[in-house]
């Protein structure tokens, strides 16, 4: 466990000494603000349109299912881009900068790599979704959003970026090539995102499945604020199943 | 100590070490020689446990480096032919790290830090960051990563490679001042480095042990090089360039 915190405070300290953390930050917080800006400002029309035309129709209009809904899906969209960009370099620069060798040739279990790097980028797309948590206050502080829809929102924002981390570490895993690691990780987590728009006309066997494969059918149960045991289970299979092939391609250079 | 028996490792179909053994005694220096693509770097890769061999074994201070890796890795210190640094630390951050996951208990890691950064001349650049220094000075932290968990076998790819002669001076001496405590292994093309630093020598070609002696052995009534130009010459021509090509 030792080793996994001094492998956690490494990849953690290379994000934060280069600009890499500083610019991610920042592009998805002005990203973010910029969706949470026009979201809000459409709310406020649409508010004063249907005041205007009958009396109390704003308890049909609720912050929940017109702000903060559209801002996770939105969120999630930028989370599928960004992902595979902060992930890339944890193996392929190690690979490439020959400090893999290094890695490898230490007293360190594959599993221990493997793990320190994943719960780096996991600590990192914390930091990154909590930051956002400025638009939620904001709401809070001056309406009154349902706090138990919005934390299950969180928490599918949080799986569906944590799968993403897991899958991006594994594509980094199998090249030395950051674009490769990159593109290859983002065409993955683009598919987890759109493999079940056919699923309405693919069938009574593969329509469910298409449907159960993409991440988003899970995601937006979740914000919807269903946390169904059968959302969770799928994350937590993706992210394991990532870290398990992850921990197979490092240990496949001691085989071949 | 070092023993590396029957020793081989194929890429494919390509053989680029094969069937090799030697050894090295405790506090000896042995010079591992070798045209380019003769195999040195793939047989250091193996007795550092960074890749399996295809047959053979290599033990590593008593310990076997596929059946009992984790102990044998312990006891290794290995500087491959580019220093493997993280360019976005400092020296000392990067010694930190390497100690820590080297397996070096936490309360021992200040006096090996100060020990190394005093022995390797690195002093007055333990604040900087790594990917700004200087060739020289990046080799010289290479060295004290290798040295600093103080392990009993050092693997050194090519410590001298492209360095002035005032810094191949430094590091020679350095490894000198190294054997006795440490086993090292040293692959080199450069045989005046052989002849100043090494006691043993091991002259590989084509993947295959053409030579192995002590130097005064070796080299008691002609140079050097005449022992490495004709050991190399026994090999049928062709054969190193087939290694070379697999290596790649």
């Amino acid at each position: 466990m030792r080793n996994v915190f001094t492998i956690v405070r490494k990849e953690l300290r290379a994000y934060f000494v280069s600009p890499i953390a500083y610019v991610v930050l920042t592009g998805f917080l002005l990203l973010g603000g910029w969706f949470f800006f026009n979201l809000l400002s459409r709310f406020n029309v649409l508010l004063s349109i249907y005041t205007q035309l009958q009396q109390g129709a704003e308890d049909q209009l609720n912050l929940n299912e017109f702000v903060i809904a559209p801002l996770m899906h939105n969120l999630s969209i930028v989370l599928v881009i960004l992902v595979p960009m902060i992930t890339m370099r944890a193996y392929a620069e190690e690979k490439k900068g020959g400090t893999y060798e290094l890695l490898l040739t230490s007293p360190l279990r594959t599993g221990e790599i493997v793990l320190g790097k994943f719960l780096a980028s996991f600590l990192f797309i914390c930091i990154m979704l909590g930051l956002t948590g400025v638009y939620p206050a904001v709401l809070i502080a001056f309406g009154n959003p349902e706090i138990g829809v919005l934390l299950a929102g969180y928490l599918g924002l949080l799986l569906l970026a944590t799968s993403f981390v897991a899958v991006g570490l594994l594509t980094s895993s199998f090249t030395e090539n950051q674009i490769i690691a990159a593109v290859s990780g983002l065409v993955a987590t683009l598919l987890l995102y759109i493999i079940g728009w056919p699923a309405d006309t693919a069938g009574e066997v593969l329509g469910p499945l298409l449907r159960y494969l993409s991440v988003t059918e899970h995601f937006a149960e979740m914000v919807n604020g269903l946390i169904d045991t059968q959302d969770l289970v799928y994350f937590a299979s993706l992210i394991l199943l990532s870290l398990f092939l992850t921990q197979r391609s490092v240990e496949s250079l001691r085989w071949r | 100590m070092i023993e590396v028996q029957n020793l081989t490792k194929r890429y494919g179909d390509l053989t680029a070490v094969s069937d090799i053994s030697f050894q090295a005694e405790s506090g000896q220096i042995l010079g591992f020689l070798g045209p380019n693509g003769s195999g040195k770097t793939t047989t250091m890769r193996i007795i550092t446990g960074f890749m399996p061999a295809t047959a053979g074994t290599v033990k590593v201070a008593g310990f076997d480096i596929f059946d009992e890796s984790f102990e044998a890795r312990k006891r290794i210190g290995y500087l491959p032919e580019s220093p493997p640094l993280y360019n976005d630390m400092t020296v000392t951050a990067y010694l930190r790290f390497v100690a820590r996951i080297k397996g070096m208990a936490r309360a021992d890691i200040p006096d090996a830090l100060d020990h190394v950064l005093a022995r390797c001349g690195l002093t007055d650049v333990a604040y900087r960051v790594t990917g700004y220094l200087s060739k020289g000075y990046r080799q010289r932290v290479g060295l004290a990563q290798a040295i600093i968990h103080n392990p009993s076998v050092l693997v050194l790819d090519e410590p001298t490679v492209g360095l002035d002669p005032q810094q191949i001076i430094g590091i020679r001496s350095l490894i000198k001042e190294l054997a006795g405590e440490h086993t090292v292994i040293l692959s080199t093309h450069i045989l005046p480095e052989v002849a100043q630093v090494c006691e043993k020598v091991v002259i590989i070609n084509a993947g295959k042990v053409v030579a192995e002696d002590m130097l005064t052995n070796l080299a008691q009534d002609q140079t050097l090089e005449d022992v490495f130009l004709k050991a190399i010459a026994q090999e049928e021509p062709g054969a190193a360039e087939t290694v070379e090509e697999a290596a790649e």
